[in-house]
């Protein structure tokens, strides 16, 4: 019964994901041909070899790593206060607190990509306003600060619905007692509110960190030439370079890095929990 | 302990500035002129010339289609897979199953078109289907990327009812079925709902994914407003960025209002 219950679960998970991961395997080690599909079925590890020696796709998986971890920390940074400020609203106003987070997230990440291209480009709103008071224009558009904006900005709530869910949930008599006792504000949150809420922060960093490594859209419409993320390598050797197996060693290697430390972490026994 | 002013500065700051492009956006749609900055006129004129272009209006229809059977079949098979995660404690690979329902949630979308490109390419050789690439394998892409999703706001919708219902029409001699359809599935009935909006709204964004797995003469709205804007923003852009902006608040305005409802 149960079986034929979750049978096409079963069956459209092993050809829609399974079958796809073992694809890309098989054609990383396939050779490019000039033919359609451009490949030909091998057992060649060139592509693999090529994608982890040449330096030119180390700055892609470096750079992806650097714009990943950058744009993390910036919306930690910006994000945990605001996520403690909602938890801390009481509950009639926290609901329609957090639909404003989530509002623009329904309005369409392009869009609101072409919002940020209205104030940042060179005849756009910041230039205006820079002009007005009598500063020279500035070039942002297609640079590494505008790129960081633009991924900011659209991965912000990702990082807040997690750690706001874990904050709001905790029980407010602990730190009500840690401050009785003499603790300083400071010493509350570091000591109570911060451990309690890692749950929720490492949730919301992985939310943000691992699409962030694979983004490809926001670097192209916003970054610069030097804004390399290693998505951004791959649409490339897919696309323009019609270089399927390069490309399929580049998926394979990054999904190998976003899955294996997931898995060893998972395996790992847990110091001091049961 | 309450709020200290600086958090409650700090909240007002990040959504001034998350909400800033937006209502400068919605403001210059209006603008008669198409220097961005340069106001000369309240104008409608990019909202008619919107409607006017056939190209984006094709690609809208055919990303509202695509959405709507591509939530459809993520909520059918989402709903099973989070009624299975929530009920069933044990079945059968269950790990493997888990782990294969949440991959296409934790990777990175250009992961998941590439992989499936891959997958269409190689069946449409092995099989002759699906023959060439377009709205049908970007359906199915798109229902796969989100059965996760769906499966998850099910899961923890019924993790958070609890079975006590269940068991007490089973108690009072429903069989399992019975049980199921009169109690679990009102049960799941707003989370389905949820899940089916979660997924119509991720299918109708995704722009990486369909660029993938479509092909020509399948172009989705995401996608004809990626090559537009690698060209540079259009005004056009401006009146349809307003417009699903409007929409989105009124859709979440109206659930809202349910929600409420449904409380008092």
């Amino acid at each position: 019964m149960r079986t034929l219950f979750l049978a096409p679960l079963w069956a459209w998970l092993t050809l829609f994901v399974a079958a796809p991961a073992l694809l890309i395997a098989v054609i990383a080690l396939a050779i490019p041909a000039d033919t359609v599909p451009p490949f030909r079925l091998a057992l060649a590890p060139d592509a693999l070899i090529q994608a982890l020696t040449d330096s030119f796709y180390w700055h892609g998986f470096l750079g992806s790593l650097r714009i990943a971890a950058i744009s993390t920390l910036a919306c930690l940074a910006i994000g945990y206060p605001m996520a403690l400020a909602i938890a801390r609203t009481s509950a009639r106003w926290r609901g329609l607190l957090l639909a404003i987070v989530i509002l623009p997230f329904w309005s369409g990440f392009l869009l609101r990509i072409t919002a940020w291209i209205g104030i940042l480009r060179d005849e756009g709103y910041l230039n205006a306003i820079l002009s007005a008071v009598g500063i020279a224009k500035i070039q942002l558009m297609n640079t590494d600060a505008a790129m960081f904006i633009g991924i900011i900005y659209c991965y912000l709530p990702f990082l807040i619905l997690p750690l706001e869910s874990r904050l709001s949930s905790a029980d407010r008599s602990l730190e009500q007692a840690a401050a009785d006792l003499g603790a300083t504000p400071v010493r509350v949150f570091v000591h109570v509110t911060l451990p309690h809420s890692l749950p929720g922060m490492f949730a919301g960093l992985a939310l943000v960190f691992i699409p962030v490594t694979g983004e490809y859209v926001i670097p192209e419409l916003l970054g610069g030439p030097s804004s390399i993320t290693i998505g951004r390598v791959i649409a490339d050797e897919f696309f323009n370079n019609n270089d399927w197996p390069q490309a399929s060693a580049l998926a394979l290697i990054l999904l190998a890095a976003l899955v294996l430390p997931a898995t060893i972490a998972r395996r790992a026994p847990r110091g001091g929990r049961i | 302990m309450t709020r200290s002013p600086f958090l409650t500065c700090w909240l007002i700051a990040g959504l001034t500035v998350l909400y800033l492009p937006i209502a400068l956006l919605i403001g210059t749609s209006f603008n008669a002129s198409r220097l961005t900055t340069q106001w000369s006129g309240f104008s409608l004129r990019w909202y008619v010339a919107m409607f006017h272009d056939t190209a984006l209006m094709d690609a809208a229809f055919l990303s509202i289609r695509i959405a709507l059977v591509s939530a459809t079949i993520a909520t059918l098979l989402g709903g099973i897979a989070g009624f299975a995660l929530a009920r069933l404690r044990r079945f059968h690979g269950r790990t493997l199953f888990a782990g294969l329902l949440a991959a296409p949630l934790v990777l990175p979308d250009l992961l998941i078109g590439l992989a499936l490109l891959l997958l269409f390419v190689a069946a449409e050789r092995l099989t002759g289907f699906p023959q060439n690439r377009g709205a049908l394998t970007v359906v199915l892409a798109h229902a796969t990327m989100c059965i996760a999703y769906v499966a998850l706001v099910v899961e923890s919708r019924l993790a958070s009812t609890g079975t006590t219902l269940e068991q007490v029409a089973m108690d009072l001699g429903a069989p399992p079925f019975t049980a199921f359809l009169r109690i679990t599935l009102p049960l799941m009935a707003p989370a389905l709902l949820a899940g089916w909006l979660l997924a119509f709204t991720l299918s109708l964004d995704d722009v990486v994914i369909a660029s993938f797995t479509s092909g020509p003469g399948a172009t989705t709205l995401p996608m004809l407003v990626f090559s537009t804007l690698r060209l540079g923003a259009t005004p056009i852009l401006n009146a349809l960025a307003s417009l699903v902006l409007a929409l989105a608040a009124g859709a979440l305005f109206a659930a809202w209002r349910l929600g409420r409802a449904r409380k008092y």
